[in-house]
């Protein structure tokens, strides 16, 4: 939508009085012409312009000075994150604190558990909820509207309310203090059904069918036709999943009490009562923490935020 | 142009639909419902241990909330949370979007990026960030605020000013996401409409309250409700930065509950603090759908 609309405004602005909607700049510019610096359109549309970008980087150090500060901070010597005034930039960059994570701290082996939870609750949900969704969208069954109404008022519902029989059960079937108890309500979600239906609609009836008539299974149909056509919302859903499995407190804080299985989150909260004091281990903590979902995001960002901009992607 | 009989397209669905739809049941709509069950319970830690000793109790875990004051400062801290921090949230974000829809700007996609970054960043970790951001002595925010002549504030340790403290967190990890939402729905926004609105003699301001505001009304629906819901559920920020203090000003509902049932297992009890979060969000949500039908 972003690319035909700049399109228009290109060809207004070139096209000048000639089309309807060409005012926007060759129109205004003789009006203010000879009134002076300030006066002229130009000189209005500059300051207009060096406005703007003023707002902008000023918006744009605020979203980062708290994470570039972090960084600074966990590289810089014991207790000078700690000083009045305070230090923007290490004296001497140490990564002692890295190395001290790591030895005493033990969260490597957070680290490790936050990947592996993430990872497998992404695999896994994958499959399950594009299925799902495939379902809903292609696929015409008795009771299919009904139970997507029902499925839909779970979006109302706030997760919180299901976390104290969640336990209950989780406890019953043995899972409290596993990695499954984390990963097991996160393989289907209702939000990812909703996703994956709403760009499989737009899959052509004709390229099902034309595979029917081949004689091909519905499994076939759904992983040699459906799958590849679905792949950028795939994506989406991908890294929507792994971030917010990778950021998820709440749920792995309750259902994790013991220190081998915590994630990242929870060992952070979990260390950062200890240590209040030790603000440059604190930030290493949280730079380690921080850097995987970062890294996700800045590498595949294109497919996320379309996924965003579809109206889609829940927080 | 069916060569197979609609039955096995049925069977087949049903096949695809079964694990997602056994999972949500089991894992999400059952304990919602258990929820309820639990909250006319007294179901204790010695419940856990041993089920049987579970009584019924009525509505006698409601009554109790309601008589109970840190319940109504807990559902207080979260109305201020939601009412102030949602809607500075909402203009934000509309704000940013408008910086980044303006004809004269240019790096669009970089700015766009910066502003969407606090968005994905683990909230505990950006937290204990701000934990330090807020120290009074040494944090860089008083440091800021002291060259513009206001003097060192007790940001966390202040209870008139740990709420806010939280509020500005949430504003500036959130706002980025909502952005996104409002440019597209800016980009959806026909440029004839502009054209004519300045055709008119409309100004910048004009343009936005006629043409603007009343054409991104869904949008603004939308992102209303998800923030509204979003922020009713406050937990970690006020977990991991305040514990609920000081004098309990940042305990929100959800942080109630958490330590009613999983500090002190008082599950039956904490199960009706959930239900009362639930009826308030629904409430919510439906006002918000019934001033966006007025507005329309």
């Amino acid at each position: 939508m972003a690319r035909t609309e700049n399109k228009n405004y290109r060809r207004a602005a070139v096209g000048g009085p000639a089309g309807g909607s060409g005012r926007a700049l060759s129109g205004e510019a003789p009006r203010g012409s000879g009134r002076g610096w300030s006066g002229s359109a130009r000189g209005r549309r500059r300051m207009a312009q060096i406005i703007l970008y003023a707002l902008l980087i000023l918006g744009a150090l605020i979203a980062l000075v708290p994470m570039l500060w972090m960084l600074s901070a966990s590289l810089m010597p014991t207790g000078e994150a700690s000083t009045y005034p305070p230090h923007l930039l290490p004296s001497r960059v140490t990564f002692a604190h890295y190395g001290e994570l790591f030895t005493r701290l033990n969260l490597g082996r957070y680290l490790v558990n936050s990947t592996f939870i993430a990872v497998t609750v992404t695999a896994i949900s994958l499959v399950v909820n594009s299925m799902a969704g495939y379902a809903f969208a292609k696929l015409r069954f008795r009771g299919r509207d009904r139970t997507f109404r029902l499925l839909s008022l779970g979006l109302v519902l706030p997760v919180q309310i299901a976390m104290l029989p969640l336990f209950l059960l989780m406890k019953n079937l043995h899972l409290i203090n596993t990695y499954w108890g984390v990963i097991i309500p996160g393989m289907a979600s209702i939000f990812g059904i909703f996703l994956i239906r709403q760009y499989a609609l737009s899959i052509p009836d004709d390229m099902l069918d034309a595979a029917r008539i081949d004689g091909a299974s519905e499994l076939r149909i759904y992983w040699e036709v459906v799958v590849p056509g679905i792949l950028p919302i795939l994506a989406t859903l991908a890294i929507w999943t792994f971030l917010s499995t990778w950021n998820d407190f709440m749920w792995p804080l309750i259902v994790l009490s013991d220190q081998a299985h915590y994630t990242l989150p929870v060992a952070l909260a979990n260390l950062s009562g200890e240590h209040v004091q030790d603000t440059e281990l604190m930030m290493a903590g949280s730079v380690l923490t921080v850097i995987p979902v970062l890294a996700v995001f800045l590498f595949l960002q294109r497919y996320y935020i379309q996924g965003v901009m579809a109206g889609a992607v829940k927080g | 142009m069916k060569t197979q009989a609609p039955a096995d397209v049925g069977k087949a669905a049903w096949l695809f639909l079964l694990p997602a739809l056994a999972l949500i049941f089991v894992f999400f709509f059952l304990p919602v419902l258990a929820s309820l069950v639990l909250s006319v319970t007294d179901f204790d830690i010695y419940a856990i241990a041993n089920p049987s000793t579970t009584r019924f109790v009525g509505l006698s875990n409601y009554t109790k909330l309601l008589h109970t004051p840190e319940f109504w400062q807990a559902l207080r801290n979260t109305f201020y949370f939601a009412l102030v921090g949602g809607p500075l949230t909402i203009a934000v974000s509309l704000a940013t979007a408008l910086l980044l829809n303006a004809k004269l700007v240019r790096f669009k996609s970089f700015f766009r990026t910066i502003y969407f970054t606090p968005f994905v960043t683990t909230l505990v970790a950006v937290a204990i960030v701000w934990r330090y951001l807020y120290h009074t002595k040494y944090g860089l925010l008083n440091y800021a605020l002291g060259h513009i002549g206001i003097g060192p504030i007790d940001w966390l340790g202040d209870p008139h000013w740990a709420m806010p403290a939280i509020i500005l967190l949430a504003v500036w990890k959130q706002f980025g996401y909502n952005m996104l939402i409002f440019i597209a729905g800016l980009q959806a926004i026909p440029q004839d409409l502009y054209d004519a609105a300045e055709i008119d003699g409309a100004g910048p301001f004009r343009r936005f309250f006629n043409v603007t505001l009343p054409l991104l009304g869904p949008t603004l629906l939308f992102v209303g409700v998800i923030t509204m819901i979003g922020y009713f559920q406050l937990f970690s920020e006020p977990y991991v930065m305040t514990q609920g203090g000081p004098l309990r000003a940042t305990t929100s509902v959800v942080l109630m509950m958490y330590e009613e049932g999983f500090r002190w297992w008082r599950m039956g009890y904490a199960a009706s603090i959930a239900f009362v979060l639930f009826v308030v969000i629904l409430i919510a949500t439906l006002i918000q759908f019934r001033l966006q039908k007025e507005h329309v």
